[in-house]
């Protein structure tokens, strides 16, 4: 028997039919297309499935569906407002921070989601925040300096809004 | 992609209807919490149970109470307590050890309860079926042999958890639910050393909360050894807690992790602390006695030769720490980064 | 031309940035068809066996299969290399590995597909197992492989260019040591992923995660039957390749199959866990370094042998074997030099090619040798190597072409930029630096199948719109392939790079590039992009000059206009421009293509080595040792990299640093190891921990702090000036590592990965008054074949071998060289 779910994803009131066993991830993915949500290892290893779930990161590939019911989802799709990109998104396209572009979405909400709580972190802070997502490209430093420049784009008033 | 085996979900509001579930068929209920250690067990096929009771709803399992000591319910995850002002104030080992668990994603998703029976882990056993499948099987699941030692009649499976340690040393006690009753025990008795049984807890039995008693006087302290700076589990551990009378030692708990099936407490080192003050030569015994219990096995990360002998050094960092050395740049090598908190 | 350039140069965003940052990418498990089938693979659970019978009749009943495959179905081998087409899409007599696969079920969704999959019963009878080289070396039965040189062995080679033993023996100093190198592996995020459907026309295409869709195409064209023209290969966007994605693998070739058989698209995703066993990593190598050295420090001749453990299949192997032995003598002038080399198959993932393709293993012994030979003869490591740096413009012992090298320049700069002067030998215990040096090709000068084909094209489609459309073969796995196409093109044509579209790695659409390897594709994809984007530039320039009336050479192409150089307000729009050209031509379109040029190198072996040109690099690593427990930490790491010209600042960079950050995961804890159970109870061998968890990766903690240099001297054969920055800055990594322990705390670490464990053993040793080191023991004893003597270029050689047996009896060279070669001859022979 097919769950039906009920919950909002990047704004939005999404409903789906998915089956029961699967996780968030797969529901994301496979029922509502939204692929920008990516897996590297599905068991909590890597980072590359975090979402916010109620404005908490977490890994996708961890929560079973049922735990979605009525629950806010947001994806790197909707990092994107009225078609702007959301300042960590400029400096991380601008900056190099995304190579293959694999772990990219999962880091992005890692750290959208640090800024949204500490505006004005530390580099050791963000190294901290992201430590849970892991990349193979970059060596990190170039995300490093991504984060740290959208902090400044963001303190000039730089948002989306 | 890794999927789930089918289950049957069922989300109670209240422990009483939780334990009431569990009851039905406690061997093949299963109850879930965070998620971060059942759903890979269940993906890797390590567990299958056909129910699951998801706690995710029951509200009471997610309250702090901070009036004397600390009561925390078991589904508090383990960022809110790593931004609990109390927490990181007057159990700064409980901060430490919870800090350091696995990565901050996890840790928005992990529960203290689920830290706490964490299901013991070996490289024989922490695999997909078909890997273990290709070993024929292991003592903890669907086999007979312990490849860790294979004259061994107990499964060696290691206790990974951070959090146990830590709240041993500092006096935890624990809450446990079933539908016929409710009982208090000392944390230190939840566990036995057999990483099958790993836990004394019933198969109906909920651990609720768990219970710190006041800190007044105490210091503690949690350090843990693992590759990374982040992801991985303890490959050794040391959580020390002392309460103190000027520089002299009341009493002392000195709890190791990851070195046996079940958090290891060096008592009769820990005694010896009672009316001394710390010094090098004092710090080095206990450090022995440590070494002695500690009995890593071939199935973490790193050789086991060498992590038997960082116990040494990590005692005496505890211990330092709590004599009040400086030891935030040792710290920060070892771990790999300082350790930090949102404000 | 003295324009300054508008693009190349400048830091930009990528052209495909804004696509990963936004999570538009499509990568290969993204693409979701109508209809759409899924696959699970069945993979072997014993490491070494026959196959007695395999039931899928449980598995072919469950609800909602398609497909059930087994070996029958795929009775055509294929393999990377011409030499060792020994593998099959789905084995079917013999398993040669844990995570071999056997079978295959296609279902409606993936669940299905996994539960139907653990249904299949397979029978085997068990060979013995082979779990390390010395299993291979002392058991030639059974045979792995019923090809390979003997035995178990896949390929023994011997090389020796000049008297190597004289010069040796003629040395102030002889230098013996062995060194080891774990194997590891690429760990991209990206698991491999494939979809393959027939098209409306019946003809096959396959999407894959591949770093190498023309030899992809190959691969399906021999092991499907099917025509190559007849077969569309799209390479999607890797999430990451390292070497990984390089070879054909069994899953493109079953969903390939399944999918022309059910008429449906298929899909096949792989688990963490199956991406370790496609493997294709770092060779484990074991290492001798010979060296004889002078007293003021200069090599007068080097012995080298390795034995590589090759894993199960020979894959990239016999080209990985050559690679241990290939670039030794392009840092340094060795006037003499002898590679031995042996690959066995064990029952294993097969390893490859990952990031430096066997020259890592071989240049870790070697810069570790250099440290321990300048702490010997007192000489500062950066100034012994300052004194035999290779000359630039020269042909090497084993004839490898040197052009530009900024080697020196490398050195000077980190050396600078670290301290070194005031710390090596300076810090206080605990503390310490270490320097080591590398190079690196930038492509590799012959194609794996080898012919007279081009290995790059490129073609450029304009029109009326004033758009411009490039087409390439190439592969963008991450590292800037499309960025650099675009950027190229758009600098050449003087317009923006949003103004250009590229399509590429589609083997319909795009002319054929060899693929994402061996560093090639700045240097031969760059080079037939400028000579396509330059033939275009010439049909509109001649377009404009006939209808502006302005002479040719005095048209210029800059800010999306073509004008006048000495009346820049005479002129037009690009746009307009390209329509001059089009009505004067006709429809506008151009090709480019690239050709390496041929390697003077003739001998047997001679074609694993040569490039157009190479790049260097140097790198200083500081450490941070506790003495207690040998916790090592590296807080800081600086590197310059002689790139030539940097195309792309930002994605040069992050080349530098991501090459920075892998080697320190060589360095310090990544390991693909293998657990052997006890012989007396089992045969089994599996993977030790095929998780993301288990194999040690560095994460944002574990990553020190990089401080980049590049060093920027234009080299004629690159595009702009420009060389290989993929691979060359991994290189320096691991040696620097443990020469930089050895400053820290006196002790030599000579295997990879430098761990605690190894640190603090050397140092007990060295508190009992033994040897202060932890490494390999001797190097076993190997039946080498016979050597093949090749006369090194300063003593007057051809390039071929001496006692090759198919030597010309005529040769066409120079009367004294010809004099000079067989005067060499005979003495080598003597």
């Amino acid at each position: 028997m097919k769950l039906r779910l009920n919950f909002s994803v990047n704004g939005e009131s999404a409903e789906a039919l998915v089956d029961p066993d699967k996780t968030l991830l797969e529901v994301l993915r496979e029922d509502l297309q939204l692929t920008g949500t990516k897996h590297g290892c599905e068991l909590g290893e890597c980072g590359a499935c975090a979402v916010l779930l109620d404005d908490q990161p977490v890994l996708s590939c961890l929560v079973v569906s049922h735990e979605c019911e009525g629950r806010s989802v947001v994806t790197v799709e909707g990092l994107t407002v009225d078609g702007r990109l959301h300042p960590l998104q400029e400096c991380f396209a601008d900056l190099g921070a995304s190579q293959c572009g694999y772990c990219t979405p999962g880091i992005l909400i890692a750290a959208k989601a640090l800024l949204d709580r500490e505006p004005n972190p530390s580099r050791d802070l963000i190294r901290e925040a992201l430590s849970g997502n892991l990349c193979r490209c970059t060596g990190y430093q170039q995300i490093l300096d991504a984060v740290e420049a959208s902090i400044v784009r963001l303190g000039e008033g730089g948002d989306q809004k | 992609m890794m999927r789930l085996p089918s289950y049957r979900y069922r989300a109670p509001k209240t422990v009483q209807d939780a334990a009431a579930w569990l009851a039905e068929s406690p061997g093949d209920t299963m109850l879930l919490a965070g998620g971060t250690d059942l759903i890979p067990n269940m993906k890797r096929r390590q567990q299958a149970p056909s129910t699951l009771v998801g706690l995710r709803g029951v509200t009471e399992l997610a309250q702090v109470d901070d009036r004397d000591g600390l009561e925390i319910g078991a589904g508090v995850t383990l960022s809110a307590l790593v931004h609990h002002d109390r927490v990181h104030a007057r159990y700064p080992g409980l901060w430490q050890a919870v800090g350091q668990i696995a990565t901050p994603l996890l840790r928005n998703m992990g529960t203290i309860g689920g830290n706490i029976c964490l299901d013991t882990r070996c490289t024989y056993y922490d695999q997909s079926f078909e890997w273990r499948q290709a070993i024929n099987f292991c003592m903890k699941k669907d086999g007979d042999t312990c490849w860790v030692a294979t004259s061994s009649d107990k499964c060696l499976a290691v206790s990974s958890t951070d959090a146990a340690p830590a709240l041993i040393a500092l006096g935890a006690t624990v809450r446990l639910v079933s539908a016929t009753g409710t009982r208090d025990v000392a944390l230190t008795d939840l566990y036995a050393n057999d990483g099958m049984h790993y836990l004394t807890r019933r198969a109906d039995e909920i651990l609720t909360a768990v219970t710190l008693p006041r800190a007044e006087g105490w210091r503690s302290t949690y350090w843990k050894l693992r590759r990374r700076g982040s992801f991985d589990f303890p490959v050794a551990a040391v959580a020390a807690a002392a309460r103190f009378d000027g520089d002299r030692i009341v009493e002392a708990r000195i709890v190791l992790g990851a070195v046996a099936s079940r958090p290891l407490e060096v008592l009769a080192a820990a005694a010896r602390l009672a009316g001394q003050t710390l010094t090098d030569d004092l710090m080095a015994s206990v450090a022995d006695d440590a070494y002695t219990l500690a009995k890593p096995m071939d199935n973490t990360d790193f050789e086991l030769v060498w992590r038997k002998k960082t116990v040494r050094s990590l005692v005496t960092s505890a211990l330092r720490e709590l004599r009040g050395d400086d030891m935030r740049a040792a710290r920060t090598k070892l771990a790999r980064h300082p350790l930090l908190v949102i404000s | 031309m003295t324009r300054p350039r508008n693009v190349i140069g400048k830091p930009r965003r990528r052209v495909d940035g804004r696509a990963k940052v936004t999570g538009q990418t499509k990568f290969a498990d993204d693409i979701m068809l109508p209809r759409m089938l899924h696959c699970k693979l069945l993979r072997s659970t014993v490491p070494h066996a026959k196959i007695v019978r395999i039931n899928t009749s449980k598995a072919a009943a469950v609800d909602g299969v398609a497909l059930v495959l087994t070996g029958e179905s795929f009775p055509i081998p294929y393999g990377i290399l011409p030499v060792s087409h020994d593998e099959h899409a789905l084995c079917p007599d013999v398993v040669r590995f844990v995570g071999d696969p056997v079978a295959a079920v296609v279902a409606r969704d993936e669940a299905t597909a996994d539960r139907a999959v653990r249904l299949i019963d397979v029978e085997y009878e068990t060979l013995r197992t082979f779990a390390s080289p010395a299993d291979s070396l002392a058991y030639p039965e059974p045979r792995i492989h019923d090809y390979g040189d003997f035995g178990n062995v896949h390929k023994a080679v011997a090389l020796q260019f000049g008297d190597v033993d004289a010069a040796i023996a003629g040395a102030d100093h002889v230098f013996d040591d062995t060194f080891f190198f774990e194997g590891n592996t690429h760990l991209p995020i990206e698991q491999h992923a494939t979809v393959a459907t027939k098209d409306p026309d019946g003809k096959l295409v396959v999407y894959s995660s591949t770093q190498t869709p023309h030899y992809l195409h190959r691969a399906l064209s021999k092991a499907l039957a099917i025509p190559a023209a007849h077969i569309r290969v799209v390479a999607t966007p890797n999430g990451g390749g390292f070497g990984g994605k390089s070879d054909p693998f069994n899953h493109e070739v079953v969903v390939a199959h399944a999918a022309m058989r059910l008429d449906r698209p298929v899909k096949i995703a792989l688990t963490r866990e199956e991406v370790f066993y496609c493997h294709r990593g770092r060779h484990p190598v074991l290492m001798r370094f010979r060296a004889g050295v002078t007293n003021d420090g200069r090599v007068t001749g080097l012995d080298l042998q390795t034995l590589l453990d090759g894993g199960a299949y020979g894959s990239y192997g016999v080209a990985s074997t050559f690679y241990t032995g290939a670039l030794q003598t392009v840092t340094y002038d060795i006037p003499t030099y002898r590679f031995r080399g042996c690959r066995v198959f064990t029952n294993k993932p097969p390893c490859g090619p990952k990031r430096g393709h066997g020259t890592p293993q071989s240049r870790f012994g070697q810069e570790v040798q250099l440290d321990k030979i300048a702490e010997k003869l007192v000489i500062d490591p950066a100034d012994l190597r300052l004194n035999i740096v290779q000359p630039p413009d020269s042909l090497t012992a084993n004839f490898l072409r040197v052009g530009t090298i900024g080697l020196a320049d490398c050195i000077k700069k980190v050396v600078e930029r670290s301290g070194w002067r005031e710390k090596y030998r300076k810090l206080p215990l605990g503390r310490g630096v270490g320097l080591a040096c590398s190079s690196y090709l930038s492509g590799a000068g012959l194609p794996i199948n080898w012919n007279d084909l081009p290995h790059s094209g490129v073609q450029l489609k304009l029109d009326r719109s004033g758009g411009v459309t490039v087409f390439c073969g190439a592969t963008e796995i991450g590292q800037g392939s499309d960025d650099v196409l675009v950027g190229i093109v758009a600098e050449v044509l003087g317009i923006e790079p949003f103004d250009v579209r590229a399509v590429t790695g589609d083997t319909d659409l795009t002319p054929v590039d060899l693929g994402s390897y061996s560093s090639r594709v700045t240097l031969m994809m760059g080079n037939a992009a400028i000579q396509a984007a330059e033939r275009a530039r010439e049909l509109i320039a001649d377009g404009v000059s006939a209808k502006l009336d302005i002479p040719k050479s005095r048209l210029v192409f800059a800010d999306r206009r073509v004008f006048d150089s000495e009346d820049p307000d005479k002129g037009t729009s690009f746009r307009e421009a390209v329509c001059m050209a089009e009505a004067k031509f006709g429809t506008i379109g151009t090709t480019g293509s690239y050709t390496p040029p041929k390697s003077p190198a003739k001998f047997k072996g001679g074609g694993v080595g040569p490039s157009p040109t190479y790049s260097y690099t140097a790198c200083v690593v500081e450490v941070d040792v506790d003495p207690e427990t040998g916790w090592v930490t590296v807080p800081r790491v600086w590197i310059a990299h002689d790139i030539g010209c940097s195309l792309n600042p930002v994605l040069v960079r992050g080349q530098v640093e991501g090459g920075v950050y892998m080697g320190l995961g060589e360095a310090l804890m990544e390991e693909q190891v293998f657990r052997r159970l006890p012989a007396k109870l089992s045969h089994a061998l599996v993977h030790k921990f095929p998780s993301i968890l288990e194999y040690k990766s560095p994460t944002f903690l574990d990553m020190p702090e990089v401080f980049t240099d590049l060093i920027e001297h234009p080299d004629p054969v690159g595009p702009f000036g420009a060389k290989e920055v993929g691979q060359g800055p991994l290189l320096p990594i691991m040696p620097a590592v443990a020469n930089a322990v050895y400053d820290a705390v006196g002790v030599r670490i000579d295997s990879i990965p430098v761990t605690p464990e190894k640190i603090l053993r050397a140092l007990e040793a060295k508190a009992a008054g033994k040897a202060p080191r932890s490494g390999p023991g001797a190097f076993p004893e190997i039946p080498w074949p016979e050597t093949l003597h090749v006369t090194p270029p300063w003593a007057g050689g051809d390039g071929r071998a001496d006692n090759d047996p198919k030597r010309p009896t005529h040769r066409k060279v120079d009367a004294g060289i010809e004099a000079k070669a067989a005067g060499m001859t005979k003495e080598a022979r003597s």
